[in-house]
């Protein structure tokens, strides 16, 4: 297959979307295009399962007239469907109703020489179906074989896929970049003596192939993961210490993302709102939010309006730093925009985090099981069950029971709750074992006292 | 009016240029180094959406989506590519990167597609609501807006959404069926926060459909409104939830989510076909309570989850998974059912073009038992009685499902007593439904605003339960009950 790094189609596509948008009267609008290919393989007990490979491209558009905006978007990227495309969104943009706040990026925020940052790994277009099927392969065997209790796969997938996308602005903003991503996952399942299937996941997604740990790694953290939950059985109802393992960590800085976005302060729709520079957490909690990092799948030049991506502090040693916004919501609440618009073909832009990375602290993991005599360390979450607005979380979980400073029997089927500020500040011990997730980086984090629900 | 699968087909072969001759040449690609089996799926779809918040129109959206997935099935092994460009070359280029699952040096016979009838009767409606004027939708926001606002001086906020969409699908399989579908969608959103003092609570509440502007004959944006206003203002005196297991209490209609969660996925073949589920290899056992029959209906009319045919060109179906507590079936795609040695059950459904199709759940329900609703609340001493939900999760494997309750209730010596804060919920699918120890004749479907994930894929699903009894779930409240004790 050929492909150039910097494609030029996504950026003419675009532009050509807002000659036709403004030659029909739009006062104002943007246009954006992304085109991506994807590919990948399956397999599962050693056998193909899937081959996939696609390449994609679609075209959004955004017009403001009379203060009054729509968008509309389409994978029908003809020339007449680009011409009803504008004519589509300026009888919606009719219709609307004007919005003082409705408008474009600040030009002076924009981004004018981004940054390399690189996002494009120049080998990933070059893989081909047989090494996609070789990593999987290679992945699903190392779990497989781990231990003779491992007895089903659910099975193991590796994928690559690399895309660009362009945004232009009528007030001249012109940008594209390309990057690329690779992941792999694999699920085994191991058996207990009487039957029973005891199932974990792994996973590694990364930017570029070099970054990715091996297949062979991947497999038997999976096939660990499901030994460890052989024998699992219910805890007792209590309020005990809980000791979060990184990934499960991780989650908890998209949490705080989520309760500092912009929108959701505007509808006060977060138990963040009205803190701003007050203590929310442990002064040993240090979370930041930062799309600048070279080589990361959070990262990006520009936001998804042309501003420049930057470092935003969300929380700096227990104190809320501040929210996310796009330039619409930092309008509305004379705030400024912190590069946090995430642009789709299909809709406004919306607020979210670049990479997102709880700062690691001092103590080795070890140590922080083992000032525990009787906790719970989490390694899995399941549900829905966090409100924004009020900070309350309850959530189904499994791990293993902490014992006299030991990891000792496997648990599942309970589930822990607490308030998110109250579990922030009870964070009384934080490790030095960060490790990235995809777009977030986490070490092993404890807090002092959740509840814990089973029998 | 909404478009007959005559007129889908007609549709395509007059707009699109997809007609039986450019199928029958894709296919000839997809099957040009052997492979048991292909299929094209051609979506064209356009949806819209309008938000309302400060009491003004916010946004307004519309979309196109269109393209072709192609699946070329070789025994268990699938080959997928697909492409939003439906001209020959881009459809037939497709359909030799999916023909790669195929080892084969020479093509298949050539396929004679010819079109095929079925009663496409589900969702046959009058008034399509992307045929509406947005003047008209507007009017609906802003009296659900007026409504929500009314209801309570602490309603502080109010957001509004309407999302719909019409959907025409056209599949094309290489046994030579060639059968079409035209899927109207329709959702009212209705979001309220209820500010006292500074203390904030939310709720959302809405519905919706395979229908049209007929929705709201018998749903107004008033009771839509008021029911989120009602939930969020409720939610000012909620107390903590309890901790530990205890008797549940499920209203109907939502409550339904338990069964999607507890047994729906698990009940889905694919897993059980690769032996992963917690139910597999268990038809003809014991797997619930015999007060429970659970089933799973494609065939409602007008309902979110329903469809005519699958997205596989199966005509949907009525399928009774659990009968009087013994599993009776697995809900079938086209692998599964080869693999099983079944017919398909017609649940083999994708989220788009863009992704392939696997066994998925459609409407699911419990069907009606022989209590009285009110009974069954006295029957319990200290429990929960659970009204709205805000999602579920199931582990299939091991069988551990969560439910998330956005309304629910102490239960104290048979009487609802005082509201409770977010719980979430955790049980085990089969230990659950063995604990099912009243079923009330009330049974309700939900309205319709349920999606329903699974491997990156979403589509639209119904649920549905009577009010039912568990005699003991696990409570993730935070409140300790006095007696639960300390000790780990």
């Amino acid at each position: 297959m050929v492909t150039s790094r910097l494609s030029t189609e996504p950026l003419e596509l675009a532009a050509r979307l807002l000659e036709l948008a403004e030659s029909a009267g739009a006062d104002q609008a943007d246009a954006v295009a992304v085109s991506s290919t994807n590919a990948s393989t399956t397999v599962r007990k050693q056998q193909i399962e899937k081959v996939s490979e696609s390449t994609s491209r679609s075209v959004g558009l955004r017009v403001i007239l009379d203060g009054r905006q729509a968008t509309v978007s389409t994978s029908d990227v003809s020339d007449a469907a680009l011409v009803e495309t504008v004519q589509t969104a300026l009888e919606l943009a009719r219709v609307s109703e004007p919005d003082p706040y409705a408008g474009l990026a600040d030009p002076t925020e924009q981004a004018r020489n981004a940054p390399q940052l690189a996002l494009f790994d120049e080998r990933i277009p070059e893989v081909d179906g047989e090494h996609r099927l070789a990593q999987a392969l290679a992945c699903e065997e190392s779990a497989l074989g781990a231990d003779s209790r491992i007895v089903n796969s659910g099975g193991a997938t590796f994928s690559t896929s690399f895309s660009s996308f362009a945004l232009v602005d009528s007030n001249g903003f012109a940008g594209t970049y390309a990057d690329t991503s690779a992941s792999m996952w694999v699920e085994v399942m191991a058996q207990e003596e009487d039957g029973q299937l005891r199932n974990a996941g792994w996973s590694s997604s990364e930017r570029s192939l070099h970054r990715l740990d091996r297949p062979e790694d991947v497999g038997r953290e999976a096939a660990a993961r499901a030994l460890r939950q052989l024998g699992a059985s219910k805890a007792s109802t209590c309020e005990a210490p809980v000791v979060w393992e990184p990934r499960m960590a991780a989650g908890l800085a998209g949490i705080v993302a989520g309760a500092a976005n912009g929108e959701a302060l505007y509808r006060r729709a977060t138990f963040l709102a009205e803190r701003q520079d007050s203590e929310v957490a442990s002064p040993l909690l240090t979370i930041v939010d930062d799309a600048t990092l070279a080589n990361r799948l959070g990262s990006r030049p520009f936001d998804g309006e042309g501003v420049t991506t930057r470092r935003n502090s969300l929380i700096e040693r227990g104190v809320f730093q501040g929210f996310l916004f796009d330039s619409y919501n930092a309008r509305r609440l004379d705030a400024a925009s912190t590069g946090s618009a995430w642009r789709s073909v299909g809709g406004l832009p919306q607020i979210g985090s670049g990479n997102l990375s709880i700062e690691a602290g001092e103590t080795p993991p070890e140590q922080i099981i083992a000032d525990v005599d009787d906790g719970l360390y989490l390694t899995t979450l399941m549900g829905f069950g966090i409100n924004y607005t009020t900070g309350d979380f309850s959530r189904g979980a499994a791990g293993i029971w902490i014992r006299n400073g030991e990891l000792a029997e496997p648990v599942q089927e309970v589930n822990v709750s607490g308030s998110l500020l109250e579990m922030f500040q009870r964070v009384d011990a934080v490790g030095n074992d960060a490790q990235w997730f995809g777009a977030t980086s986490a070490p092993t984090l404890r807090m002092s006292r959740m509840t814990v629900s089973g029998v | 009016m909404s478009d007959s699968p005559a007129d889908v087909i007609g549709f395509y072969s007059t707009q699109l240029g997809v007609d039986e001759a450019a199928a029958e040449s894709v296919l000839s690609s997809a099957l040009g180094r052997g492979g048991s089996f292909a299929e094209l799926y051609f979506e064209h779809k356009r949806s819209g959406s309008l938000s309302f918040e400060d009491q003004q129109v916010k946004s307004t959206q519309a979309s196109l989506s269109q393209g072709v997935g192609i699946r070329v099935v070789e025994g268990d092994a699938i080959g997928y590519a697909y492409t939003e460009d439906l001209s020959l070359d881009a459809m037939r280029r497709a359909a030799e990167t999916a023909a790669q699952i195929a080892h084969g040096s020479s093509a298949a016979e050539p396929v004679d597609v010819t079109a095929d009838s079925y009663p496409a009767d589900r969702y046959a409606i009058a008034s399509p609501s992307t045929a509406v004027a947005l003047s008209e939708k507007v009017d609906l926001l802003r009296r659900a807006d007026d409504a929500a606002r009314a209801y309570h001086p602490s309603v502080a906020r109010v957001d509004a959404s309407m999302v719909d969409e019409e959907k025409r699908v056209l599949i094309v399989r290489s046994d030579g069926r060639m059968v079409a579908d035209y899927q109207p969608l329709l959702r009212f959103n209705v979001s309220c926060l209820s500010e006292v003092d500074g203390e904030r609570r939310n709720a959302r509440w809405g519905g919706g459909g395979r229908m049209g502007m007929a929705y709201f004959d018998e749903h107004s944006p008033e009771s839509l409104a008021e029911e989120a206003a009602r939930q969020a203002v409720l939610q000012q005196e909620a107390r903590e939830a309890p901790a530990g297991t205890l008797p549940v209490v499920l209203a109907a209609g939502d409550s339904g989510i338990l069964l999607h969660e507890a047994v729906g996925h698990g009940l889905e073949a694919d897993f059980n076909r690769k032996e992963t589920s917690n139910y597999s290899n268990r038809i003809g056992q014991s797997v619930a309570s015999e007060l429970v029959t659970v089933i799973d209906d494609a065939t409602l009319n007008l309902s979110r989850g329903s469809v005519n045919i699958d997205d596989e060109g199966e005509v949907a179906g009525h399928n009774l998974l659990i009968e009087n507590g013994q599993l009776a079936a697995y809900m079938q795609d086209r692998i599964s059912s080869d693999h099983f040695g079944v017919a398909p059950s017609g649940n083999g459904r994708r989220q788009s073009f863009r992704h392939s199709p696997m066994p998925r759940m459609t409407n699911t329900y419990m069907t009606a038992g022989q209590d009285e609703p009110e009974d069954l609340i006295r029957r319990v001493d200290y429990g929960i009685f659970c009204k709205a939900f805000s999602g579920g999760q199931v582990n299939i494997t091991n069988g551990d499902f969560v439910f998330s309750v956005t309304e629910g209730y102490l239960i104290e010596n048979g009487q609802i007593t005082a509201p409770i804060r977010d719980v979430n919920l955790i049980g085990n699918g089969p230990d659950v439904l063995s604990k099912v120890t009243g079923v009330g004749h009330d049974l309700e479907m939900s309205d319709g605003r349920w999606t329903c994930g699974k491997s990156g894929q979403s589509v639209p699903v119904g649920v549905g339960i009577p009010t039912v009894l568990v005699s003991g779930i696990t409570v993730g409240g935070t409140q300790m009950r006095p007696g639960a004790g300390m000790s780990a």
